[in-house]
Parts: C-alpha cells; structure tokens; sequence
C-alpha cells in the first residue's frame, strides 16, 4: 500500500469542499497530480495544491492507498466521502460531511468530525475518536435511506438524530447521545454506551438499540418484555428488553409481527 | 439580421410531407423562408437529420406543485447536479430539476416549447414566475377547472355561456392557455374524503356528475373557440380496471365537433393514457387494455392522446388528482404532501420508485409503449412521460429508442426479473412495428403542434413558419443499429435553432435564445351575471383580493397573445 501525506499549509478563509480527498479520487495519480485535483472554495474553484502540501503518490487502485492528512482541517468538508476502499487517518478535527456515503475501506478521524458525517453510510469502516456532530450516520436530508452497511464507532459523544432511517450495519457511540436516535429505523443495530437524551426509537420498525446508561424519557410506544443476559460490545450485562414502536406498521415474518427492539441495561 | 442556409440534411417533415428528402432549409432572422442571400451562413447538415423543433404537450415543469416537489426532495438533486459551464448555471435535480435544467435539458433534447399542464390559478403568479425564469424554450400553462366551484355551479345547471365567459376571465386573469381537467369531480370530492371513481359518481354537495363537467367544458371550449381542445386527464387513474372508465369518458367526445380558426380537429385531448389503460380486477390478475383503448382512439377521429411512458427510474409523482397521491402513499409509504387551492383545484406529491423488478411497473412501462404502437394516425398520438409522474422528461431519448427499436424494447422486455408475467399481461412482445423518423416528427413535431392549435408557425418547416429547428446526428441511410446509440442521438442535438437563432450546438447552450410566454386572450360578450358572482366568491371565501389574484404583464414580460374573438358565438 503506498501513502500520500497532505498537510494543511492554508487554512481556508471560507469552508473547502474536498469532494476529491479520498482514495478513489487519488488512486493512480502522483502528488502533482494530486496537487491539480479540484475543490470549491464558496463559488471559487481551487485547487488542492492552495491549501495542502502534498507528499508520497497514490497506489494504482483506491484499495492500495493509504491518505494521511495533518494539519487544521476544521474548515474542510467532504473528507473522505464517498470512499469505497484504502485507508484514511485525519490527525485533525473535521467539518461536514466527513465519511459521507462511505461503500468500503476504513476512515480515522482523530479529531471531533461537525454534523451529516457518515450519511448514509454503505460499508467500511469508520472510527471517530472525539465527538460527532447532529445527524451522524444519518439519512441525507429528506431521504429514507439512511445507513446500511459498514461500522461506524465515536469515541466521545454523539448529537441528536443519529442513525436515522438505519436499515443495516452498525453504530458504536461510546458517550452520551442527544434526542432522536435511531428515528425510522428499519434494521441494523445502535450501541449507546453512555446516556441517551429523549425520544430514542421513535417509529422503530425493526433493528435493535442498546442503551448502556439512562434514557431521559422513554418514548410511549415501547412496552417492555422481559430481562436478558447478553454480550454487546464486549461488556456482558443484563438488559431489559423493550418491543416498538408499537405505533408503527410492522413486517411479518412465518406469522409472526416483527418488532424492533430496544435493549436498556440495568 | 441573420441568414441561415442548413445544407444536405436529411429533412423529417409530417406538415409537407417530407420523408427524409435531402433538402435545404432557409432561415431568415426568425423564420423560414423560401431562399437568402449569398453571405448567409451555411450549416452542413449532411449525414443528418432535421426536423421542426419538438412540442411538449403535458409535462409539470412550473409552478408551486413542482416546487413543492423540489423543497420536500432535496435527495432528488443529490446525486444529479451539474455545475455551471460556460454560459449556463448550475443544474440540479432528477426528476424534479431547476427551472434551469429544465430549459437547457429540453433544448438539448431539441425541443423549443413546453406545456406546463396544470396552473392553479390561485398560484398563476408563481407559475409565471417560474416560466420567466426557464431558458431558451417558449412555454404556456393550462389553469385547472375540472373541479372549479365556478364551473361546478354554472354546468350543474348547463350554463355554458357562463362557463365560457368564465372561462375566458381566468384565461385573461392568469395568462393562461387552455382548459386542463385532472379527475373532474374528483379532487372536490376528495375535500369531503371521497372520490370519483367512475363517470357517473356524483361529487358531494355540488351534485353533478364527472359526465356533465367533461361535455359541459367540451362544449364551452368549443364556444370560446380556443387552439387547444379541452385536456383532460380521466378518472379512476392508475387502477387495475380503468380502462372502462376509460372508454366511456372518450365517448362523451363521440358527435362534438371542432370549432376554431386554428386548424385543429380534435375536441378532446386525453393526457397520460397510460395510467388509464388497465384490465383485470387488481395486481394480480392485471393486463394491459392498451389494444382495446387504442381501437377505439384509432376509429374517432375527434381524439388526440398521449402516452404517459413509464421510464423505470425513481421519479416524483405530482398531480392535481389529490387523491390518488394519497392512494400511492399508501402504496409505499414514502413522503406525502397534499396541497389544498381553496374553490379552485388540489394537489399531491409522493416519491415513486418504478422498479423494474417488480411486474406492475414493467406491466406499465409496456403498455406505455403499446399505445404508441398501436396508434394509427402519429398525428394524434403524442410521447410523453407525463414528467415528472411516469418518468423524468429527460428520458425521452431512451423512449423513443424503445419505440424505434424492436431489438432494444425486447431486450429490456426480457431480461426483466418477472419478464414471464409482463409478457402475459401485455401484447408488447407480439408487436413488431418500428416507429420511424417520419412518424416520430408526427408524434413529437407535426401532432402537437396542431393539436395545440399553433400549426401555423410551428411543428413544421414549411417556409414562412418560426425559424425552431432540431439537427440531429442520425444518418437514416445508415440508421443506429443499437438502442444506446439512439439514446445519445436524441439526447444531444448537433443544432437546435430557436427563432432563428442558434441555441444549441453538440449538445452545448450558446445562446439563452428569446423565449416567449403564450397565452390565449378569449373576448366574449359582457357577462354581468360571471363578474357579478367572481366579486361574491372573492368576497366570501378568497383569501386574496381580485386584485392580487391577476397577473401582471411584470410577471411575463415576454408574451405571446393569441386572441380569440367569441363575442359572436
């Protein structure tokens, strides 16, 4: 695997859109290449050479190149996004969009990543080691196909309406959560190691959640069934489990109504 | 002033019967004439196809519906924008694109008007607004009366005099073209919770019948004289069954004759008639009724249709018809919004995945394709996606491969996943006609543009019509063997020539060209008893003054009047 290493040497004054930082933009290319690839700036196009200075040259495929990017990327968006293979580790904290419609390799972001990162995730592998933004791993706005695929795991703490519309994959947030978790939700699994703000689950249809703290306020369409022993994570403890939202239409399978389920533990 | 000599082409034109001769064609600043000068200039059409500039004649490209759609998909544009090139702006939007896309997407595809099908004339101002803001193509709009309360209360008691004059007001009031009817009756009754599933069910409190708004707005069309015939989008859409609804809708037409200086003939367009081409009792024993409904169009010679092609994409679904939206969200619970315009009409919007998978959707996308097949007379059948509803107007290359090709249809027919199940509930596979470029110019030049009564200036080449003229890069001698290359052909004009001026060259806007806002201004006699009752109306349940409700030359600077003098009538 060979590696390009960018490092901040303009921050930008504006937001840059660095829809062409990922591997599969990278793969095949030299870093003068690399250099000409273009990013907006507000209406303005630059180009990745105004604002990083690069080292190192692409594999031939995206699966064979790794992206080191150091420096102050708290103004970049896009990092990332839409990567389908290699590897990525930003040593900095990110804005927007940072994962986004990720469908494979694995993504560091050692810093905090801002809100709609992760969209829609199909697979691969994310870790956030500080905190995410609002609509983590979320549906794009307006959409009902949220994440499917792939691990995506925060370190820190998590904003509201994460996971919403989640049909598949996983979501690891060790800290605490905000309000609407796992909205819409239609398969898949969310693991909140920490506390969860209120209205988890709402219109859960299928799909499991897993609160390790306190739920602020349970929402009314859930009715718990009974105490299990499990392992989630790697920490084996006991949980009571909840079906919902009993509001909702739900699947069925052999005859039998298949419900989401949400796991609290004791 | 500018001269034009387009040289050697291979020239497609129903109006002069012209089947592909090698001709030239003369333009003089925003006509075509019989000859120019010496210093004009030449375009070399050899080893090309020319044709008129094509007509849309249904699709919802402005207005608040559409925009309705826009805000409420912001998903739509996500993975389909264009960023700007040159002299145009940024493109958004699939199915439901910028007012932007929408202009430079048309003349891509060749065309240079567009019928925007249905304006509630509440929000006429915003249509207007949008239309001013489409590039290059000319377009007009059709206000929506089929479940009018003016119109339901003046034909209840078989006014039509009053129904023209009030006609003619909203037609002058909101720079309107035509009379547009979506599932007359219908959307009033779904104000009460209900509908109107067949011709014959009374709509609430007005108690009148479908069958009496359909022949009394015939009737009053043809009063007023206008140069388009009543447009009429039927009952019962979308349900497996409807073809008898169908059917007895299109006999209401049988006996009323056209009355226009405009040259049309019809006295009835039925729009998207594929959704309204259904056999069977539900989805599961659904069929194809296009060969039924077809007949009959075939026999009476008063009827234009078009078609409504399911193109298979993910689409917005957005119509007046408020009930049936609500019917498909219920089918697959995606987004709703219904939108209510107080006396006047109703709206829906839903999301809408035509997935080739399953055998509905490829049922439908075959019967699309069977009526335009089946259809004798291309001067009366017209191609169109009903865009957004069956399928994005962009797709019209892909259509018309399908139609031109048996090879490309066949291949897409039997590689569906339930290509069994289609083939038995349709007459598709059995059919082996080929439109050809001739019958295409019909379908998509010639018949439109009579059928929209302006067959004087356009749809043709005939010299001292408007200069609107598509060249493409289609060789009938050595015609594209394969679907795609048909596709890319229609896709991309190599010039598209609007009032004389060269718009589009390979595919790529030079020109933002001049466009033209058209609308009919009807004259009738002075009815007292019509403005007497619009004063009421705006009175009592409008929420806007008669004053707010008019739009402004401001609004639609670039007008095209076409006046109609009934006042003799």
């Amino acid at each position: 695997m060979k590696t390009v290493t960018l490092t901040v040497k303009n921050v930008p004054e504006l937001y840059l859109e660095c829809e062409n930082v990922n591997p599969d933009a990278f793969a095949g290319k030299t870093a003068d290449q690399i250099a000409k690839l273009g990013g907006y700036q507000g209406k303005e196009i630059s180009t990745l050479g105004d604002y990083f200075t690069i080292a190192g040259e692409a594999g031939a495929t995206a699966a064979d190149t790794k992206i080191i990017v150091n420096g102050d990327c708290t103004k970049m968006k896009y990092l990332g996004a839409k990567m389908s293979a290699g590897e990525m580790v930003i040593n900095s904290t990110t804005d927007m969009y940072t994962g986004s419609w990720m469908t494979g390799g694995k993504l560091l972001v050692k810093g905090n990543v801002h809100s709609f990162c992760g969209l829609a995730m199909k697979g691969g592998e994310f870790t956030i080691e500080g905190d995410a933004g609002n609509y983590l791993g979320a549906a794009y706005r307006g959409d009902w196909r949220g994440m499917s695929g792939g691990v995506l795991r925060v370190k820190g703490n998590a904003g509201s309406d994460v996971a919403t519309f989640m049909t598949g994959g996983e979501m690891i947030v060790e800290g605490d959560v905000d309000i609407h978790i796992g909205t819409h939700m239609e398969g898949g699994k969310i693991i909140v190691k920490g506390n969860a703000n209120r209205r988890v689950g709402g219109q859960l249809v299928k799909g499991e959640i897993y609160v390790f703290g306190n739920i602020n306020v349970m929402m009314p369409g859930f009715k718990p069934t009974g105490e299990v022993d499990l392992q989630v994570d790697g920490t084996n403890a006991k949980f009571t489990e909840y079906i919902g939202d009993l509001g909702e239409r739900h699947p069925k399978r052999k005859g039998e109504t298949v419900y989401g389920k949400l796991f609290l533990k004791q | 002033m500018s001269e034009y000599i387009i040289k050697n082409g291979h020239v497609f034109d129903p109006v002069q019967g012209i089947k592909g001769d090698k001709k030239d064609i003369f333009v003089k600043d925003n006509k075509i004439v019989d000859k120019v000068g010496s210093g004009a200039k030449v375009i070399d059409a050899s080893g090309k196809t020319v044709m008129a500039g094509a007509l849309e004649v249904h699709a919802h490209v402005a207005g608040p519906k559409v925009n309705a759609g826009r805000w409420y998909r912001p998903e739509d544009k996500h993975f389909d924008s264009h960023k700007t090139a040159g002299i145009t702006r940024i493109e958004g939007g699939k199915s439901i694109p910028t007012v932007f896309k929408t202009g430079y997407e048309y003349a891509r595809m060749g065309f240079t008007f567009a019928m925007e099908a249905a304006m509630p004339p509440l929000y006429a101002r915003h249509v207007h607004e949008e239309i001013h803001d489409t590039p290059i193509i000319d377009e007009a709009a059709l206000p929506v009366f089929g479940n009018n309360w003016f119109i339901l209360e003046y034909l209840k008691n078989q006014e039509i005099e009053n129904t023209a004059a009030y006609i003619a007001w909203v037609l002058n009031q909101t720079k309107g073209y035509g009379v547009k009817v979506v599932n007359p009756g219908g959307t009033e009754a779904w104000a009460w919770g209900l509908n109107c599933l067949s011709i014959h069910d009374p709509v609430p409190y007005f108690d009148i019948t479908p069958a009496e708004i359909i022949t009394g707005l015939m009737a009053a069309n043809e009063y007023l004289g206008l140069p388009h015939s009543m447009h009429l989008h039927q009952n019962n859409l979308g349900n497996p069954g409807n073809y008898t609804t169908t059917l007895e809708s299109l006999k209401l037409a049988e006996g009323v004759k056209a009355k226009n200086n405009f040259g049309r003939e019809q006295v009835l367009h039925s729009t998207h008639l594929q959704f309204h081409s259904y056999k069977g009792t539900n989805w599961g024993d659904f069929e194809s009724g296009a060969k039924e409904v077809m007949d009959y169009v075939n026999r009476q010679k008063n009827l234009t249709i078009d078609t409504g092609n399911v193109t298979l994409d993910e689409t917005t679904t957005m119509t007046a018809d408020g009930p049936f939206e609500h019917h498909l969200n219920s089918l697959n619970h995606l987004k709703w919004i219904n939108v209510d315009v107080e006396l006047e009409t109703a709206a829906g919007v839903v999301p809408f995945i035509y997935d080739p998978d399953n055998a509905v959707f490829a049922s439908q996308w075959a019967v699309g394709l069977e009526l335009a097949l089946y259809a004798k007379d291309p001067m009366r059948c017209f191609i169109t996606t009903d865009h957004p509803n069956a399928g994005p107007f962009t797709r019209y290359p892909r259509v018309y491969a399908w139609l031109m090709s048996e090879k490309y249809r066949n291949e897409r027919l039997n590689t569906f996943k339930k290509a069994d199940k289609v083939i038995s509930a349709t007459t598709l596979a059995n059919i082996d006609r080929e439109i050809t470029l001739y019958e295409l110019a019909a379908m998509t030049r010639a018949g439109p543009a009579k059928c929209l009564g302006l067959s004087k200036d356009y749809g043709g080449l005939k010299p001292g019509m408007n200069a609107d003229i598509a060249i493409y890069n289609i060789n009938p001698d050595k015609f594209p063997s394969t679907g795609p290359e048909i596709e890319k052909a229609f896709a991309q004009v190599a010039y598209l020539f609007k009032d004389g001026k060269i718009c589009v060259e390979e595919g790529k806007i030079v020109d933002m060209g001049k466009k033209h806002t058209f609308w009919v201004d009807a004259k009738v006699k002075e009815n007292k008893q019509v403005m007497h009752d619009v004063r009421e109306k705006f009175l009592r349940y409008y929420s806007v003054n008669e004053n707010n409700y008019s739009v402004p030359e401001s609004y639609a600077p670039h007008q095209h009047i076409i006046s109609v003098d009934a006042t003799q009538a």
